[in-house]
């Protein structure tokens, strides 16, 4: 993209810095060509693409079960849900190359392992009941984290999030929709839906991220209002919307210290292992080789491809295009 | 004197970036949705109705390479857009009307 | 964002604005239509078409979607999935047409789930192995030509849902043909080795592109009865387009078709499709007595 510039008022680092507080005092939107400091295009660089990474990735677990859904309208769900995230993944590069990197690059971060995604994809998915558990309780935690950010002070970022919260809304809904029907069914299918919230429950705690006492960046972002939320806050209002239900669908969360806190108006609930989170994070997951071979395989595999039609164009260059 | 593009330069072999435009009915505007990347315009547009329509969004799609964009810097926002701010007399509601006189 | 919905804030701050170009709604294509069995129209016979082409779409589907996750460019797991999405669209609506039509009230899942691997009617193009990028788009390009053929035809059917339902099929198969000829031209006609890789899938998926053009009896009866679309009358025009597609893709003019041959139709398959139905019936086998 090319500028026209009309004129070139002398400014200093200081007028600029002043003029990025104010928008963000004033709660406006701060865009691409903005001036912005480092720290703040360094911090969102780093968590839109892997937050777009964390899309990419999570089609695996789920998508293990397109080919096995158990009905055609459970395989259509599936299919395009799992497309949705995708979708997703695109519209998320596509907000951190405004910031000046490119997608290439983020790619090659990826499937080297040189950059993280949400950790709650290197589990395994094991029965089908992990399709409704990811949908009820991993994209229900994912919602709680991306509602706020539809406000979040970069404007792409935030417009990338309403449009992934619009689309997002029948995830939840379908993932526990599938759980009332399993609960209904026979007792192997009720033993499988309890089996896989024992397994995802501590791991969906964990997607909001580390205790807000050993989150270093949370009270950076959210001065600069890229978050809107602390990592506990969010963390407590994922477990009181939940546990009603857990409760409704008549599934036991593994925690024995959830309990109603009167005074608190809350519900306290225990601690996630955080030295798990730790390893798990930082590449030690069940599944983490797994998932990243995946992506590199396709990519490496599809190079011929992706070739051929950069040749084509160039050859057609001079064709006129309807 | 702004040295930040919003896109890097396209000097490298990856599919160019692409801003996607969607109509999402008759009647309305083409409105900027988000980018993508392709080889080539076609393939653009395949990409943007698969990736922006996939849920009865548009009924017209336009693509535009990014770099063919002719964008205002943001420190022209004065020179540009400030003139205008002051014409008051282009709003209706500069025009007192008395709440009695229908269809107005 | 509010205690007890979490979609409030969405809702507060977004709704009903159109700048956004967001989708809404669906339309359901056999709204209003009528599902008696149109007189003189045999039902078993109408039936077993329906598996056929349900089937084809079915298979088909099964094998595209090992491509998200796995193409060459997300944009195109995106592309692919949406195919795929038309082509189980297609199948749920024939295999609960064909449900209606023999009288036993079947579902969808009961034709999906609980028949074998030999009750399949489909053509060995579709359960053929997924081979690579090129190979994928040759046979999504020729299976989408005989399809469109078919099913532009098939929407002046005498059965009034056969009719609705390609009524809206030919929109998709028009895309799912455009979406192949494009990558069939960037393939043929992009570097050396992507043209060699076309060659190849050409050569590979060639022998089985005469069984599609096969009258099977039931075909023959339920043309000769106004419901049914006698694929051998689609064989030229399918030809040319082929060969339109491929010369301008650099690539040979293709041979003519083999002989059409019946398999798929009357239930003879390649060792390829048990597997594939062994994988698509896993967890519904599994689990006889549960509810999805």
């Amino acid at each position: 993209m090319s500028t026209v510039t009309a004129q070139a008022p002398p400014e200093g680092a200081d007028v600029q810095q002043a003029e990025f507080d104010a928008k963000i005092a004033a709660d406006q939107r701060i865009e691409p060509r903005d001036w912005m400091p480092d720290g703040y295009r360094r911090t969102l660089v780093r968590q839109v693409s892997q937050h777009a990474h964390s899309e990419i990735i999570g089609m695996q677990p789920e998508g293990d079960w397109i080919a096995s859904a158990p009905s055609l309208r459970r395989k259509a769900i599936l299919l395009a849900k799992v497309q949705d995230e995708a979708g997703h993944g695109l519209y998320l590069y596509a907000a951190a190359e405004t910031l000046g990197v490119d997608r290439a690059d983020l790619t090659d971060r990826l499937i080297e392992g040189r950059q993280k995604y949400s950790s709650i994809f290197n589990y395994p998915s094991l029965t089908f009941a992990d399709v409704g558990v990811i949908g009820w309780l991993v994209d229900g935690a994912a919602i709680c984290n991306q509602v706020p950010l539809c406000r979040s002070s970069f404007g792409p970022y935030a417009r990338a999030m309403v449009r992934i919260c619009k689309e997002e809304s029948f995830h939840q809904r379908q993932g526990y929709e599938l759980l009332m029907r399993m609960m209904e069914g026979t007792d192997a299918q009720r033993a499988m839906v309890q089996d896989a919230v024992d397994r995802w429950w501590w791991p969906s705690l964990m997607m909001f991220g580390p205790p807000d006492a050993d989150s270093p960046n949370t009270r950076q972002s959210m001065a600069w209002r890229i978050k809107r939320d602390t990592n506990d806050e969010l963390r407590q209002k994922f477990v009181d919307m939940t546990v009603p239900q857990a409760e409704r669908l008549g599934v036991t969360l593994p925690d024995p210290e959830l309990a109603w806190n009167d005074e608190r108006g809350h519900y306290d609930f225990g601690e996630p292992d955080w030295a798990e989170f730790k390893q798990v994070i930082s590449g030690s997951g069940p599944k983490n080789a797994e998932r990243i071979a995946r992506r590199r395989a396709a990519h490496e595999k599809g190079a011929w491809v992706r070739e051929a039609a950069t040749a084509y164009a160039r050859k057609h260059a001079q064709e006129a295009t309807a | 004197m702004s040295t930040e593009n919003t896109h890097p330069s396209p000097a490298r072999p990856e599919w160019p970036l692409y801003e996607v435009f969607v109509r999402g009915k008759r009647g309305l505007n083409h409105v900027h949705v988000g980018s993508l990347h392709a080889p080539d315009d076609r393939m653009a547009l395949h990409n943007a109705r698969n990736l922006y329509t996939r849920r009865n969004e548009g009924v017209s799609i336009w693509v535009v390479r990014a770099e063919d964009i002719t964008a205002s810097s943001p420190d022209e926002k004065d020179p540009f857009f400030e003139p205008s701010g002051d014409k008051v007399y282009r709003h209706p509601t500069f025009y007192p009307i008395p709440d009695d006189v229908p269809h107005i | 964002m509010s205690g007890d919905n979490i979609y409030t804030a969405l809702s507060e701050e977004h709704g009903g604005d159109t700048r956004w170009a967001f989708g809404t709604g669906f339309t359901d294509a056999l709204a209003g239509v009528d599902t008696t069995l149109p007189e003189g129209v045999d039902g078993q016979d109408l039936a077993l078409y329906c598996q056929m082409l349900g089937d084809d779409a079915l298979v088909q589907a099964q094998r595209l979607i090992h491509w998200v996750t796995d193409a060459p460019e997300l944009e195109e797991e995106v592309a692919l999935a949406n195919i795929a999405l038309d082509l189980l669209g297609q199948a749920r609506l024939l295999l609960s047409r064909a449900g209606q039509a023999d009288g036993t009230g079947r579902d969808e899942d009961a034709f999906a789930y609980h028949r074998t691997a030999d009750q399949f009617r489909n053509v060995h193009l579709a359960e053929a192995p997924r081979g690579d990028f090129a190979r994928a788009i040759v046979t999504l390009l020729v299976l989408s030509s005989v399809r469109l053929a078919v099913f532009t035809r098939l929407a002046d059917s005498r059965d009034p849902v056969l009719a609705a339902i390609a009524a809206k099929a030919v929109h998709e198969l028009a895309y799912h043909r455009d979406y192949a000829v494009s990558w069939a031209l960037r393939l043929g006609d992009g570097t050396p080795y992507s043209h060699e890789r076309m060659v190849e899938a050409v050569t590979d998926v060639w022998p089985l592109t005469g069984e599609p053009f096969a009258t099977h009896p039931v075909e023959a009866r339920l043309t000769a009865q106004g419901a049914a679309v006698d694929p051998a009358t689609v064989r030229a025009e399918v030809h040319d387009v082929l060969t339109q597609v491929l010369t301008t893709a650099t690539l040979q003019a293709p041979p003519a078709f083999p002989e059409p041959v019946l398999a798929g139709r009357g239930g003879e398959h390649t060792p390829e499709l048990a597997p594939l139905v062994a994988e698509l019936q896993k967890v519904a086998r599994e689990h006889p007595e549960a509810t999805w």
